[in-house]
């Protein structure tokens, strides 16, 4: 079988596996099963608001499904990407408040992303440096990371950044309309962001394919020993590749303040670094394929938003069908591996 | 401090460390045969929905606890399924299995959520829940406690002490030599792994049916299960210093709770996230103990030097440095 046949098998394969196994379980589930899907279906492609919910979604999923590819890349397993976009909302939301009155508004707004991402890199140079000398893995350090980013942001929102006279978990005062993201396609989300997500993809797609830097990356993750030995300075590459990583998705982050929630929520990160992770393997680490399986998890994580008010099902259907998905396209291909060139 | 204090304390910690011990033993008796469960934060938040769930319907909690140990052996049959029979990674199926029993866990569970369930209770043993100290901590007490004991003392001996711990030994770590000695070294490892996921269902039944009784969104024990992932590496593989971490690590999380009580300025969210930092320093300090480097420096130190052992304590053969090697 041809590579391309072979993968359309497996694609194939799993979304009809996956498919069946979600109807089973709504069914299960004591909910219509097909009902279920079409309420997915409208309530992320049904109207042209609905559509604009969709794509806000999938600008940070992109952006960090961009971010784990160099992560990816150089073999390191950076799970906290939740935290790292916490910690820039944190640091967007930071700049605004500060200097929001004292400089023009637009610049404040671009520093603002700036700092996001800055805050992004800091948190995860943190579990690169644990990883490169402190012999920490990065799946443990990321994932502490990740609650410990959940807590400073709760202190921030309960504390320091309370709205005046009461502190609520619905989040702090909301910034006034000129430190938004230019309201450009209408509610709820700035396409700006879009435009960010995608320009941060193809950034990271040129940067891997076609750049020293992504050839010295592919050298680390294949053998580290060797490329040791080259002189390409391994811990160095994957401390830029988790710094990288970082910054975009600092800058997801960034985008979820200014561009969309206008203040600090709790857990604003929204489950958009585990979901991505998701989508990268789904990908199965080609970058071409990475924007549609990221659109696709966006449209089922704003689909399912509706499901506990129509059919008082728990939203989290979207994260177990994106689990099966990915669970039945790995025995997808190892049933039916690729031809030689070594992939799965 | 008070004896009853005291008391309360012992009791409070060896609670919280219950579950605890009985997540990390599971990944203890997996990873010892050689196959790293990632997915035990999963596995620990479904088997507590299916523990309460099954309790409910049933109306007895002991069959809950062994529907949740049930549910947690099908997770591992899941990873070994896939990890073992079909070859694909351990670690990225492990990884996708932890955050879809999660979501599983929230969607099956919503019928559950927020009802009232019955739970394990409090055990009373005429005589022996009257000793001074010992009496409330271990005998006057949610079951669990001598449960999560007993079971530490069972897998020490297994492992330790019995042919079939050191057939599990010698298959995690080489899984080849044992294989040339005609041993089914897959069997071997699909057991292990079962086992190791049951345990965990137990701790999830734990703390659903007795430390955080109930079902919600969020259910309490989210992240118990990672803890206990890196309590194993802390415990260098060992079932009884794997039990030392799992009551340092119930040690903090009592500590923030008396800590709430007399410095109420600090919220109560701080002492939730502790264990995590504490879990990464300690994995920082345990990981630069066993270093090449420091234990060269540490040789030289005289008196101390000669304390230090020759060669690094550390994973088990068949899984040393497979978490560098990447998806």
């Amino acid at each position: 079988m041809t590579g391309r046949g072979s993968s359309l098998v497996r694609a194939g394969f799993a979304l009809a596996l996956a498919l069946g196994v979600t109807l089973a379980l709504v069914a299960a589930a004591g909910a219509p099963p097909v009902a279920t899907l079409l309420v997915m279906l409208t309530g992320s492609l049904g109207s042209p608001t609905a559509c604009l919910r969709t794509l806000s979604a999938f600008a940070p999923l992109l952006l960090c499904g961009a971010a784990l590819c160099v992560t990816f890349g150089a073999n390191l397993w950076n799970i906290g990407v939740e935290g790292q976009i916490t910690l820039g909302a944190i640091f967007c939301l930071w700049l605004l408040r500060g200097a929001g009155d004292l400089l023009p508004p637009d610049l404040a707004v671009g520093l603002s992303l700036g700092a996001a991402m800055v805050g992004g890199m800091l948190w995860a140079l943190l579990a690169g440096v644990l990883r490169t000398h402190g012999r920490v893995h990065e799946i443990f350090s990321g994932l502490g990371l990740n609650f410990v980013a959940t807590g400073i942001s709760l202190w921030l929102i309960l504390g320091p950044w309370k709205r005046p006279g009461m502190a609520s978990m619905s989040g702090t005062e909301p910034l006034p309309p000129v430190l938004h993201l230019p309201l450009w396609g209408g509610r709820p989300m700035s396409l700006w962001g879009l435009l960010l997500a995608l320009a941060g993809f193809v950034f990271v797609a040129w940067l891997l394919r076609r750049t020293f830097f992504g050839l010295a990356l592919s050298a680390v993750r294949q053998n580290m020993t060797a490329a040791g030995r080259l002189g390409l300075r391994p811990r160095r590459r994957m401390l830029a590749a988790m710094g990288l990583c970082g910054a975009l998705a600092g800058l997801a982050g960034g985008i979820l303040v200014a561009g969309l929630y206008h203040r600090l929520i709790p857990s604003i990160s929204g489950n958009y670094g585990y979901t991505a992770i998701l989508a990268v393997l789904l990908a199965s680490g080609s970058l071409r394929a990475l924007p549609a399986a990221c659109l696709f998890f966006a449209v089922l994580t704003v689909g399912s938003i509706q499901l506990p008010l129509e059919l008082s099902l728990d939203s989290s259907l979207a994260g177990v069908i994106q689990g099966v998905l990915v669970l039945t396209l790995f025995a997808a291909r190892r049933l039916w591996p690729a031809d030689t060139r070594g992939g799965a | 401090m008070s004896l009853d204090y005291f008391a309360a304390l012992l009791g409070a910690v060896l609670f919280a460390a219950a579950p605890l011990l009985l997540a990390a033993l599971g990944e203890t008796i997996s990873e010892r045969g050689g196959v790293i469960n990632l997915s035990m934060d999963g596995t620990v938040l479904f088997a507590a929905m299916a523990a309460f769930a099954a309790a409910r319907a049933f109306g007895n909690p002991w069959l809950g606890l062994a529907v949740g140990g049930l549910a947690g052996a099908g997770v591992a049959a899941v990873l070994a399924f896939f990890g073992l029979v079909l070859g694909a990674s351990e670690l990225a199926v492990g990884f996708v299995l932890t955050l879809f029993c999660r979501e599983l866990a929230y969607f099956v569970g919503h019928a559950a959520a927020r009802q009232p369930g019955p739970d394990l209770g409090v055990l009373h043993l005429p005589g022996l829940s009257d000793l001074p100290v010992l009496g409330p901590a271990l005998f006057r007490q949610s079951p669990v406690v001598l449960l999560s004991l007993a079971a530490v003392a069972g897998v020490w001996f297994f492992l330790m002490r019995t042919r079939s711990g050191l057939l599990v030994r010698a298959v995690g770590e080489s899984p080849a030599a044992a294989a040339s000695r005609g041993f089914a070294v897959r069997r071997v490892q699909i057991l292990c792994c079962l086992a190791g996921g049951a345990l965990a269902g137990c701790a999830g039944g734990f703390y659903s049916l007795s430390v955080k009784p109930g079902w919600g969104h969020p259910q309490g024990c989210e992240g118990a299960g990672w803890i206990a992932l890196a309590i194993v590496i802390f415990g260098g593989w060992k079932p009884t210093r794997v039990a030392l971490g799992a009551l340092f690590f119930a040690a903090i999380q009592v500590a923030g709770i008396a800590l709430q009580d007399v410095l109420p300025g600090l919220s109560g969210t701080l002492f939730q996230i502790a264990p995590f930092p504490v879990m990464i320093v300690t994995l920082l300090v345990v990981n630069l103990r066993r270093s090449a480097v420091f234990r060269e420096l540490a040789r030289r130190v005289p008196l101390f030097g000669r304390l230090m052992p020759r060669t690094a304590g550390g994973a088990p053969g068949a899984i040393a440095g497979a978490l560098d090697k990447g998806f």
